[in-house]
């Protein structure tokens, strides 16, 4: 009987180890969905979505098999400025109201080597599905000084403000937004 | 005339107040209204809502001075003969108004100072952020900054039109004290010789 324990306990060690499910670490600030636009073509406009959460998949020898979910807060927008926030929230752009939660779900990743790959997946904004592709490079993970073992990604990626059926012409140097992406994940 | 009210007539400082007020506030509310419209690279996308918010700020400090000199100042009594749910329907509007204009404007200070910023006035003056980073602070008071905008309009249409009608139907003191004027409507038509009889009784 007490090998069978010691046995099912090491199956589920070694079933946890592979599929090695991380959740965001929302909780301690270790992530950050972050976009960028051109204003009028002269400089870099940056901000933030404050809410979201999510969790992903990620095995250092099997990267092919990674995924991840992520549920953003779409009202959580954070550009700093009270009033350009609230513009970006009503009907001309995100249409929080309507439309409340952005989603991205991945469904496949390629890895490219040196720790970097292309995740592609699809993310619905603004009521629109989409397929995109993020870059992503591995930046580190291990164990952490609390007794919590963590991995940690960084990405970007690029889409046009109308594919998403977001129509409000802030000039043609400001069509494409990019999103940087920071994502920490603590081992569950 | 007197700068204060009396018990039959509105005093300039009233009469000044009102219609100062009264062009800036329907002119706030189209401006408002259009300045939301505008595409980004409108050259007005910026000057609007300076504007707007420079005008609103003045507005507020005449309207804490009319209260305070409305409070001050005696009220001038209804014209003879008007019905008592008229009276209060008329003490009601003219409250709501003021009810209305406070909320709106403090409404709309709330949303542009939620992040912590002032409210330049011109740039003569700036306007200092005080309750500000509430939960959805810009969204929720922009809610109520729209809502009530359309309320007030409501209502200002009705005090118009109530205006108008002591004036061309009632032919009463009503409107005309409001101007500075004295006495009733000039009587026209065959209505003449009730309208000059009204008059007579008034002045005895």
């Amino acid at each position: 009987m007490k090998k069978i324990a010691i046995f099912l306990f090491a199956a589920l060690i070694g079933a946890t180890a592979q599929a090695a499910e991380y959740k965001i670490d929302t909780k301690g600030a270790h992530a950050f969905i972050q976009f960028r636009i051109k204003h009028l073509g002269y400089s870099w406009l940056y901000g933030r979505f404050d809410e979201f959460s999510g969790s992903f998949e990620y095995d250092e020898k099997k990267p092919a098999d990674s995924s991840i979910n992520v549920e953003i807060d779409v009202a959580s927008i954070d550009s700093n400025h009270a009033e350009r926030d609230k513009h970006l929230r009503g009907e001309d752009f995100l249409h929080v109201e309507k439309y409340p939660t952005a989603t991205f779900k991945s469904t496949s990743y390629e890895p490219v080597g040196e720790g970097k790959g292309k995740l592609s997946g699809e993310l619905t904004l603004h009521g629109v599905t989409k397929p995109i592709v993020i870059d992503v490079e591995h930046v580190g993970g291990g164990q952490d000084p609390w007794g919590g073992y963590r991995q940690g990604f960084t990405g970007t990626t690029e889409f046009a403000l109308k594919d998403f059926g977001i129509m409000y012409d802030l000039g043609p140097a400001s069509q494409t937004v990019e999103m940087i992406l920071d994502v920490e994940g603590i081992r569950i | 005339m007197a700068a204060r009210n009396s018990k039959q007539q509105y005093g300039w400082m009233a009469i000044a107040l009102h219609w100062l007020m009264a062009p800036a506030i329907i002119g706030m509310f189209a401006l408002g209204w259009w300045m939301r419209q505008l595409s980004y690279y409108d050259p007005w996308y910026r000057q609007g809502p300076e504007i707007h918010k420079g005008i609103g700020i003045l507005l507020l400090a005449l309207l804490l001075l009319r209260l305070v000199w409305k409070a001050m100042n005696p009220h001038p009594q209804d014209v003879p003969g008007t019905p008592r749910w008229q009276a209060l329907a008329a003490r009601a509007a003219h409250g709501g108004l003021y009810l209305l204009l406070l909320a709106i404007m403090v409404s709309g200070y709330l949303i542009s100072t939620a992040d912590g910023r002032a409210i330049s006035v011109f740039g003569w003056f700036e306007v200092p952020a005080t309750l500000q980073g509430l939960a959805n602070q810009e969204d929720l008071a922009g809610e109520i900054h729209e809502v009530l905008a359309w309320t007030l309009m409501g209502l200002v249409a009705l005090h118009a039109l109530a205006a108008l009608k002591h004036h061309f139907v009632d032919r009463d003191a009503t409107l005309r004290r409001m101007l500075g004027l004295r006495g009733n409507p000039a009587p026209v038509g065959r209505r003449n010789e009730s309208g000059m009889n009204e008059t007579a009784e008034l002045t005895k």
